[in-house]
This record gives C-alpha cells, sequence and structure tokens, in this order.
C-alpha cells in the first residue's frame, strides 16, 4: 500500500457520516479507540460487508453505529451473547463488538465469563473508563478504590475488577490491555485480536472527563492523560522490577495498572469444535449407526 | 457453514412418520422441519426435554445447538443468530421466560423473527417446577416493558406442539416478531401419537430477503417490495449495512429518541403490521356452536378436560359448546364478540387465577355472564370439576 493513508481519509471510508454529530463529550477517549479499530481494519483490508459490529448499552456501545457496517445496538451487558449467535448462524463473518466496563463487566460479565470459556471466535474492544458515563457517573465495577462516583460520594470501598486477569484465567486466546495513551501498540493489538481465531478482547483505559474526571480532580483532559501515564506500566516493566528491584521500586509500582499482551495462545475454539463434531455425526449416520 | 435445510436428511434425522412423544420433543420436531438452524437453550424443567432434544438432533441436521449460560444469553443469541440469517428458537418455562423479557422486547423492536417455547409450570416464583400452570399467558403479552405486539400459540395435544412450532416460525418469518409456543407442563410431558406430515403437506415460510439497491434500501419502514408493512430483511453480512438497535428509531434505523412522532410512527407499524391481519391470523376451534347458550372458552392444556365436560353435558342435553384459541395473541375478539351476542354464558377454566379471562370479559362488554374456572397448584381441572358449572343449566 504505497498511498499515504490519513485519519481523514480513513474516516470517509469507515464512517456513517449521516448519524453525526456524535454522542461524545469534549475530552471523550472514545473517538480514539474507534480510530485505532479503522487502523486495524484498513491494515488487515478487513472486508466490511462481511464485517459485524455488536454492542450493548452505554457511550462505546453507541460506537457500531458511527461505523458504516452491519451493527446491532442490542440490550445492556448482553453484546456479547446476541454476537455468540450472529458466529454461529455465519462464522464467515468477522465481529467486533464495542463494549464498555460497566457494560462488559458488570452487568454483562456471566456472558463475557462463558464466551471466553467457550473460546467464542469475536474479538472484544472493552473501553474502561472506570463509570457509567451515559448515565452521569455512577460507580463502576472497575473504578479504583477511592474513587469518586455519584453512588459512591465518600469515594469507593469496593475492589476494582481486573478483566484482563479474568479473560487470562479463563483460557481466552488473546488479552491485552492499553491506554489510550498509548499510540501504535493498540492498533498492532486490534489487529492481532481480529486475526487470532478464538475469543479475543483488548481494554482501553479511556478518559470521561465530564462523569469521572470532574469528580475525581481529573476534569482537565491533560492531567486525566497523565494519570495514565503515572498509573500504568508495562507488563515487561513490571515484571523486571518485581524480579530484580529494589523493596522501594517494587513498593512504586506495585498498584499500578499493567498495560500490553497478557495472553497470545492458540487453542481451539468453540465453532472450531463444533464443526469436528458435525462431520463426527454425518460419518456416522453414513455408516448407519442409530445412536 | 452456513445452513441450508435439508428435508431429506431431517426426516432422517427424526425417523418414522408415525412415533409416540413427549409433548417437549415435538416442539423440536417442529423446529427441525420448519428449518430451524440455531438452538440457544438452558436447562429447566419442564423445558428441559426440548433442549436435550435440539441437541442430540440440531448438529445431525448440521444445525447449531448452544447451551448458552442462562435464559438472557439464550434468548440474546437466538436474536443474533436470527440476523446471522438463522431460523432459531429458545425454549424455556416460567423463571426462564421472565429473565427473557428484556430481549423479548428487544425482538419486537428490531423486527426479529424467533421462536421462544415456553413450557409453563407454575409460579410466582419456582413454584412448582415439574408441574404444569397457564401462569404467563398475560406475560407473553405484557412482559416487556413498553408497547408491542404479541403473537402466542397454545398447544393442546402433542401433535399441536408439532405443529404449532412449525407454525410459530411461519408467523415469526412472515411478521418479523418473536412468537410464543405457550404451551404447558402436561402438554410438554404428555406422550401422544404424532405424524409427521410429508415434505408435499409442510407449508414453510421464510422472510423476504433485501434484494433492491443498496443505496436505496431502507431498513426499517413498509417492504419497498411488497405491499406490507413488514420490512424486507436486511441479513448481516450481505452487504446492506444495516444498524439495528432497540432505542427508538427512524426509517434507516438510527436512533430517533427525543421526538414524540418518530416513536408513534414506528411503534405503529411494529404494532397494525400484525393486528391489521387479525382475521387472517384468527385461528380458532368451535365445538358445537351452533345453538351452544353455554361455552368454554379455553385453550392449551384445559381444553381437554372442557371437551370432556362439554360432552358429558350434551349427553344429557344441555346446550353447551366450546371455543377453543388455538391462537390466543393477538387476541380474537371478533369471534369473542361474535359469542358474546349469542350466548348467555362464557365459562374460561385456565390454569392460573383468571388470565385470558379478562380479555374476554373486555370483548363481551356486558352482553353475556363469564364466569372464570380457575384451577392452580399443577393439577388439571377434572371433567366433572368444570361440569359443575353447567349444572342447573
Amino acid at each position: 500500500m504505497s498511498e499515504v493513508r490519513t485519519a481523514d481519509k480513513l474516516n470517509k471510508k469507515y464512517l456513517r457520516e449521516d448519524m453525526w454529530p456524535t454522542i461524545f463529550c469534549n475530552g471523550c477517549g472514545h473517538g480514539v479507540v474507534l480510530d485505532y479499530a479503522f487502523w486495524a481494519i484498513e491494515e488487515l483490508d478487513l472486508d466490511m460487508d462481511k464485517t459485524v459490529f455488536v454492542s450493548g448499552i452505554g457511550c462505546s456501545s453507541r460506537l457500531p453505529g458511527y461505523i458504516n457496517a452491519d451493527g446491532l445496538h442490542t440490550t445492556h451487558g448482553r453484546a456479547i451473547a446476541f454476537a455468540t449467535g450472529i458466529k454461529a448462524a455465519n462464522p464467515d463473518l468477522n465481529i467486533i463488538i464495542f463494549t464498555g466496563d460497566g457494560d462488559c463487566s458488570g452487568i454483562g460479565g456471566n456472558h463475557l465469563i462463558h464466551a471466553a470459556r467457550r473460546n467464542i471466535d469475536v474479538t472484544v474492544i472493552m473501553i474502561n473508563n472506570f463509570t457509567y458515563g451515559m448515565t452521569g457517573g455512577q460507580l463502576a465495577p472497575t473504578a479504583p478504590l477511592g474513587s469518586i462516583a455519584t453512588t459512591a460520594p465518600y469515594g469507593n470501598i469496593e475492589h476494582p475488577f481486573d478483566i484482563c486477569e479474568l479473560a487470562k484465567a479463563l483460557g481466552a486466546n488473546y488479552v491485552a490491555r492499553w491506554s489510550v495513551t498509548h499510540p501504535y501498540q493498540p492498533i498492532k493489538s486490534i489487529k492481532e485480536g481480529i486475526q487470532k481465531k478464538g475469543f479475543s478482547i483488548i481494554e482501553f483505559l479511556s478518559p470521561c472527563p465530564t462523569a469521572y474526571g470532574r469528580r475525581n480532580k481529573l476534569g482537565d483532559i491533560k492531567k486525566h492523560w497523565k494519570w495514565y501515564d503515572d498509573n500504568t506500566i508495562l507488563i515487561e516493566d513490571y515484571n523486571k522490577i518485581m524480579k530484580y528491584g529494589t523493596d522501594e521500586e517494587k513498593e512504586k509500582i506495585k498498584n499500578k495498572i499493567q498495560c500490553g499482551v497478557f495472553q497470545d495462545i492458540e487453542k481451539s475454539g468453540f465453532f472450531e469444535q463444533y464443526e469436528k463434531l458435525v462431520e463426527r455425526l454425518q460419518e456416522k449416520q453414513v455408516k448407519g449407526d442409530k445412536k | 457453514m452456513t445452513y441450508k435445510r435439508d428435508p431429506e436428511l431431517i426426516r432422517k434425522v427424526l425417523g418414522k412418520k408415525v412415533q409416540f412423544i413427549l409433548g417437549d420433543m415435538a416442539c423440536v420436531y417442529g423446529g427441525l422441519l420448519a428449518g430451524c438452524s440455531f438452538f440457544g437453550g438452558y436447562p429447566i424443567t419442564p423445558a428441559s426435554e426440548v433442549t436435550e432434544g435440539m441437541a442430540r438432533r440440531l448438529p445431525r441436521v448440521k444445525g447449531t445447538y448452544m447451551q448458552m449460560e442462562d435464559e438472557i444469553g439464550s434468548i440474546a443469541a437466538v436474536i443474533g443468530a436470527a440476523w446471522g440469517g438463522a431460523k432459531s428458537m429458545t425454549a424455556t418455562s416460567g423463571p426462564g421466560f421472565s429473565l427473557m423479557m428484556e430481549n423479548y422486547g428487544f425482538a419486537a423492536m428490531t423486527e426479529t423473527p424467533c421462536v421462544i417455547v415456553n413450557i409453563q409450570r407454575t409460579g410466582p416464583s419456582t413454584g412448582q417446577p415439574t408441574l404444569g400452570a397457564q401462569g404467563d399467558m398475560m406475560q407473553a403479552k405484557w412482559g416487556t416493558h413498553g408497547d408491542f405486539e404479541a403473537i402466542a400459540l397454545a398447544p393442546s395435544t402433542v401433535q399441536e406442539c408439532m405443529d404449532f412450532t412449525i407454525e410459530a416460525f411461519n408467523l415469526a418469518e412472515k411478521y418479523r416478531n418473536p412468537v410464543c409456543v405457550m404451551a404447558d407442563g402436561e402438554i410438554g410431558h404428555l406422550r401422544e401419537r404424532v405424524v409427521i406430515p410429508d415434505e408435499k403437506d409442510l407449508k414453510i415460510i421464510n422472510r423476504v430477503p433485501a434484494t433492491i439497491d443498496k443505496k436505496k434500501f431502507i431498513p426499517f419502514t413498509n417492504s419497498q417490495t411488497r405491499n406490507s408493512k413488514v420490512p424486507d430483511f436486511p441479513t448481516f453480512g450481505t452487504g446492506y449495512h444495516t444498524y439495528v438497535t432497540g432505542l427508538t428509531h427512524n426509517e434507516k434505523g438510527f436512533p430517533a429518541t427525543d421526538k414524540q412522532p418518530d416513536h408513534e410512527k414506528l411503534v405503529k407499524r411494529i404494532t397494525t403490521k400484525i393486528t391489521d391481519d387479525l382475521d387472517k391470523l384468527t385461528n380458532v376451534e368451535k365445538l358445537f356452536l351452533d345453538d351452544a347458550k353455554t361455552v368454554f372458552v379455553t385453550y392449551g392444556a384445559t381444553a381437554r378436560p372442557a371437551e370432556s365436560a362439554m360432552e358429558m353435558a350434551r349427553a344429557k342435553g344441555k346446550k353447551v359448546g366450546m371455543l377453543r384459541l388455538k391462537l390466543v395473541w393477538p387476541f380474537p375478539f371478533k369471534e369473542i364478540q361474535k359469542l358474546a351476542s349469542k350466548v348467555d354464558e362464557i365459562i374460561v377454566p385456565e390454569m392460573n387465577l383468571g388470565q385470558i379471562v379478562h380479555p374476554v370479559r373486555e370483548y363481551v362488554e356486558g352482553q353475556c355472564k363469564v364466569v372464570s374456572a380457575p384451577k392452580i397448584g399443577g393439577e388439571m381441572h377434572l371433567p366433572h370439576e368444570l361440569y359443575k358449572y353447567l349444572e342447573g343449566k
């Protein structure tokens, strides 16, 4: 591809401009994540006639509406279950799910768990802004300890949910986390996720200055981005320090959010196994086995 | 492997033409005959045999069976599969049906064809899991929030479990709406003789796929190719780039959530596309209605003891008849109005404390007496119990 690609060209190609303006606030990170997805799709030369974007409810779940492709904007938390059905009906389709932290890990946690366990061949892009932004800033399962929400006005006392660790434990084929402050790695991860057979999930730490930032002294978007720089660490760096670092160094990083690729494996997926099952049964049937 | 209905393979998997099977299993047979290629389910008594029957047979006809993580996931996957191009169904009972309610409304709002088999058991809550009831009849109509139009069939025999599941698929495909087969634990767990219809006698309706120019296609409006309020179906992956949302949407499918006329236009179309066809949809069985003065209005399992009670009464010269609603929703109100003008009394036996008796009363409008004959607790009415309602007449 010798042609120079610009964000503007990508937007013209992939955005459904009829849907503009977007619902997103100033400083919101959702557009950044969508841009990463477009770059990945462009680099993979994905057939947009054969790609379906699925979502649940929340700000991030509005993203499929802005993409010029088939989109299914479903009920709160259920996107992954809907996507499972689409993939079952037509395994040739690429399925990309946009979801938020509340949608995916709060109300939709059970579907996430079982899709990861079954290794359903879909790509989940989970945008984690630590809050229920669309409804005005209520407490999310991913919110850091002590953070303020409209429903945690005296500070959050619940331990936050680490979705990547969960997905990894469930044996998902591809698990990664980045923040919107990472410029190139996310594009590579989305590409790898889409190409991967089986379940892949890429989490993005993404700012919500309106509903989360303002209440947590991060209303200024520059401060919000700096928070990500100060509070995240690459997995490799984390592991190195934990192995070779001084106690002081370890203490400094122990509560940081790790970013990078958590898991990249090749476990057989559900539909792969199902196809084999169907073949096995057909052979049996031909042989006249009645069971 | 996208599914292609293979009649020969389906018949091979189903086996003999005449069989003695469970009502639950007859729902499986009906689904397979109709061309169901995706089943998402979750175990629940007394509907588990539907799920088990599908788990055994669906892969053999090259369809996809999935046991989902819960009933919410089941109906979600069923709706997703429909948009992926499959005919899809699930089966459940009361508690699972309650869990499905949100996505049931989503299916109506997004005009998604799909079938829900509900083998009803007693409630509220966990109730009597192994015992039948008819307690979800109103839930099928009103259980999801907002306005929509339900389509629900109620089988009274095992044969009807099969026939009505086929019919449910046909109605779902024709009207692009979720359709419920409201069986009950008694019929679901009853074994009876069924006859599998020959291929040539089978009426199969498939959704009308979108075929017109992609730039001219409008996904959520009256059909652009036929005289119908049901739009042609743009299956995902066929290049139509359709956006499907449960939000109130305009004709293009884009969210239009802040203006009253947008909502009214959409909801009136998705409800009247069904109610306009009420006469075509109405499906009732009439027994001895010509001279009847007292009439049982029944549906599902309750029709069986009611018919016996009617026969006992007829043997004694009493003018008793029966109107059986095979299709309960949309409610065949014209049949009730006709009946009300010429009979003295309507008795509505139900395995609940009185559900369908309410629309009956609504349309009788005081023209005759309406009596509710409830029985709950997982036992069917006995014929002589219903006969008591006829004594002195």
